[in-house]
């Protein structure tokens, strides 16, 4: 397969501070790609660079070929970009919005109603809806529409699901997985860190710097450490208890449980638990399990900062 | 976690025309009690939030906030809570001591009391260093710990927090996290919306609201046994896609 969006080293400067930091990125056509950080890792930047709306400072993009700074008008018809803020003509209803960018890039909505017809016969029965009044879901899968409407060959889509349930993100996770099927080059951001399994391969991404690129399976292989989940009756206890252990690692927090790892090569469950016991917790339960994306990020952070 | 209630609802309902926003929600919060309040987009949490804030008055029901009535007290009650969202944050052209001067000079704090507990609170975050930046200069998860730290400031019986980590890193959204069990330990009740369902098991107990009602109320392991999946994401995904 061959590569859709070439990144090299490339640089962005905002006053002092590098928004992006030497980035090299290579997507391949087809790919479904998720760019995964924080807010201020530099995300936005990236996109509205590779979208021709933003100048490198240094370093080079091709998409498709075509260089985003010689040939940004040739991109820009071959682009589907999605911003993060909510971007479309709150007056004009749903049905006229998708007029209007059928029309800019010269095509009809009759011409590609296929592509768009699972996402668009969600919310067609509010086709007279002025896009204004549409509830935050119904918003975000009209804008797709919109971004997906003259046939891109590229979709650049910059936190599509921020702020949006965890119901609605999943099923606009699967409307993506869905759309590969069409030959789309799929490159989008989240600060999500679980939406990163549905990626093709992901890139972790902060402070202006690519911490990993990988598929997610693999980020997760390469963690390196034994990881242990630990839960008890009181995990609040657990968690300040073991801050002061003298052989932990790292411990966090993920949801019900604590995620633990130890100093020592191999950790020793049972004296861990004799230490926790001492210090007058009940109920613990110990056992290794596979690390996550966040599990990974957080890592990596870490090994960044060192 | 006491017994004693902090926020009692009956019969809480608000209207809009024919839209009912919040029908028939009745529940307590008891004083020092990490309270999840989830629910899809549109489901109704942001107008509930409003009326316990006293922003926003019922179309009918009995709501008392901090020993309050909503519909005769509710200035007493603006001043007896505190409040953080995602997107407002503090005074970007003010330095941090200046946003926690101005903070607690509207909520009465004197002059000495201010500059004694600001010192406290920056030391306590170790951010000392940081007390005459402005806003605008210092990172963003230091700008979320703040507006935390900000709206609990004047020792409020409540505060409401609104996404508060929506988009902060792994490591900075946990640091929160910490400073939340603190403060409700010092008995604040922390009254709180998120989209992450890993920070819904936090909580001492967690309502899910589904168009306009409360459809689940009880503590995280709860309602993991009870619709008998491994964690909330799992449940949330069950209730929501009924």
């Amino acid at each position: 397969m061959s590569n859709s969006i070439e990144i090299s080293s490339l640089t962005k400067v905002y006053d002092n501070t590098k928004a992006l930091n030497d980035i090299n990125l290579h997507i391949k056509k087809n790919e479904l790609f998720g760019l995964i950080g924080p807010d201020g890792a530099g995300k936005t930047t990236l996109i509205r660079i590779i979208a021709t709306l933003l100048l490198p400072d240094s370093g080079t993009i091709t998409v498709e070929n075509l260089d985003v700074v010689k040939d940004y008008k040739s991109l820009r018809k071959i682009y589907g970009y999605m911003p993060g803020r909510f971007s479309l003509y709150q007056d004009l209803t749903v049905i006229e919005n998708l007029n209007f960018f059928a029309t800019v890039f010269g095509t009809t909505v009759d011409e590609n109603y296929d592509l768009i017809k699972d996402i668009y016969s969600q919310i067609e029965p509010f086709k007279n809806r002025r896009a204004g009044q549409l509830s935050g879901g119904m918003k975000q899968k009209l804008a797709l529409s919109c971004a997906l409407i003259h046939k891109p060959k590229v979709l650049l889509l910059d936190e599509p699901t921020t702020g949006v349930d965890a119901v609605s993100r999943k099923e606009f996770w699967e409307m993506l997985k869905n759309l590969q099927k069409n030959d789309i080059t799929i490159f989008v951001s989240t600060p999500y860190m679980d939406e990163a399994s549905l990626c093709d391969r992901i890139a972790l991404i902060q402070k202006g710097k690519i911490l990993s690129v990988e598929t997610p399976e693999n980020i997760t292989k390469q963690f390196g450490k034994q990881l242990l989940q630990i839960n008890s009756d009181n995990k609040y206890k657990v968690l300040k208890d073991l801050r002061n252990y003298e052989f932990t690692n790292s411990v966090n927090s993920f949801g019900q449980f604590l995620h633990y790892t130890d100093k020592r090569s191999v950790p020793e469950v049972q004296s861990i638990k004799n230490y926790l016991n001492e210090k007058g917790n009940s109920n613990i339960n110990i056992k290794e399990i596979m690390p996550n994306i966040e599990d990974c990020f957080m890592d990596l952070m870490i090994e960044d900062k060192n | 976690m006491t017994q004693e209630k902090i926020i009692t609802a009956k019969n809480m309902t608000k209207k809009f025309g024919h839209f009912v926003a919040n029908d028939n929600l009745t529940f307590d919060v008891y004083k020092g009690e990490i309270f999840g309040f989830l629910g899809a987009n549109g489901a109704g949490k942001t107008t509930a939030i409003r009326i316990l804030c006293g922003l926003s008055m019922p179309s009918a029901g009995e709501i008392k906030v901090a020993g309050f009535d909503i519909y005769k007290q509710n200035e007493k009650i603006k001043k007896n809570i505190g409040y953080m969202s995602q997107k407002f944050s503090l005074y970007e052209d003010l330095t941090v001591y200046e946003n926690l001067n101005f903070y607690a000079s509207i909520y009465g704090m004197q002059k000495n009391e201010i500059k004694k507990k600001a010192d406290e609170l920056l030391e306590k975050l170790e951010f000392s260093y940081a007390k005459n930046k402005l806003i605008k200069d210092i990172p963003l998860g230091w700008k979320q710990k703040l507006a935390f730290s900000t709206a609990v400031f004047h020792n409020p019986k409540i505060v409401f927090l609104d996404e508060p980590t929506g988009g902060v890193d792994p490591v900075t959204r946990r640091q929160f996290w910490d400073l939340i069990y603190q403060t409700a330990e010092e008995g604040i009740t922390v009254f709180v919306t998120t989209h992450y369902m890993d920070e819904a098991e936090y909580c001492d107990r967690v309502s899910i609201m589904d168009e306009g009602k409360i459809v689940a109320l009880d503590t995280p392991l709860n309602l993991i046994e009870q619709y008998k999946v491994q964690n909330m994401d799992e449940v949330f995904v069950k209730i929501a896609r009924k």
